[in-house]
């Protein structure tokens, strides 16, 4: 049962990206026409009230629900991977139209040929697994 | 109650989605659905090829069920609160994608011209599913973070790296969407 209160998170993620039809491409692509405010209202929205619960759970020294002190883990500090991958990332989450999130809600949704997509990805994580000491970080 | 069966406004969504965020890391873990993708690889032995993939992914098994939720979730929006898809583009946008050759816009989440399997089983379709989600895993996994990890948490603990990811994602996407696509449609 410890689960369960990830999968009851999951769904609501699932149903929310759903409903606000973030996973879809269509919505994806005007983004990167800059042609509707809604993708980065989303984003935006959801990183301002981001930014407030963080700053509460820091000042309020919130607890997780085993009794820990909060983690949040700081990203390594770098420039070239992050500019690079995400660049990369970038190219393929404007052409499928899917980041690692929706790609399985979507899934749910009845579109099975998403299937390749997660294929696909697999395959890139694979391969950066195997590359990655030859790579500048 | 009408209102949950249409399309849910950026303002109410983007909050629901901090709020998910938020319930992972008082949960004790994280918000990253990239992590998945290396669980899985290593999941079908992809450890004995390489040292990163060489960890306990019975300790990923959380974020598993945050996967196998999201499932769930497509499935209940998608057929339990949606009457009808029609998503309100800006016509402008309608304009562009019908003279790239797009029907039906906005009447699917994915477009048909590159999801239906009478566009997948074609060698171009089929590499475009392939490709772009090669370059997902692959890019995702050498920035560290996608949308979940990087954009909203990230980005929530004001992280710098971030950032410099989100604009690496942006850099990627504006160059596909108008070099790229116009290209391949």
């Amino acid at each position: 049962m410890k689960y369960l209160k990830f999968i009851i998170t999951g769904i609501i993620l699932g149903i929310v990206l759903v409903k606000s039809e973030a996973v879809s491409w269509y919505r994806i692509y005007e983004m990167f026409h800059f042609d509707a405010f809604h993708m980065y209202g989303i984003i935006g929205s959801a990183v301002f009230t981001g930014i407030l619960i963080l700053q509460i759970f820091k000042f309020k020294k919130i607890k997780t629900i085993e009794g820990e002190a909060l983690a949040i883990p700081n990203k390594e500090k770098g420039i070239v991977r992050y500019l690079i991958g995400g660049s990369l990332f970038g190219l393929g989450w404007a052409l499928a139209g899917a980041c690692p999130g929706p790609m399985y809600i979507l899934v749910g949704t009845g579109v099975l040929s998403m299937l390749i997509v997660i294929a696909g990805a697999l395959a890139g994580t694979f391969v950066y697994g195997l590359l990655k000491n030859k790579l500048p970080h | 109650m009408d209102i949950i069966f249409e399309s849910w406004p950026w303002y109410i969504s983007g909050p629901l989605i901090a709020m998910v965020m938020s319930l992972l890391i008082y949960f004790g873990k994280t918000f990253g659905m990239s992590s998945n993708l290396r669980t899985f690889c290593s999941m079908a032995g992809a450890g004995k090829k390489s040292e990163f993939f060489n960890f306990k992914w019975q300790d990923q098994k959380w974020n598993l069920m945050v996967v196998l939720g999201a499932v769930i979730g497509g499935f209940i929006a998608h057929f339990l609160l949606t009457k009808e898809i029609d998503i309100q583009l800006n016509p402008i946008t309608i304009e562009k994608l019908e003279s790239l050759g797009f029907k039906q816009i906005g009447k699917n989440l994915l477009p048909p011209e590159i999801y239906s399997w009478d566009a997948v089983l074609s060698l171009k379709g089929i590499l475009i599913l392939l490709i772009g989600g090669f370059l997902v895993g692959f890019g995702t996994r050498y920035a560290g973070g996608c949308t979940s990890g990087h954009a909203i948490t990230g980005l929530s603990n004001l992280q710098v790296p971030s950032l410099i990811a989100v604009i690496g994602f942006f850099v990627g996407g504006l160059l596909m969407t108008h070099l790229i696509l116009p290209l391949l449609f």
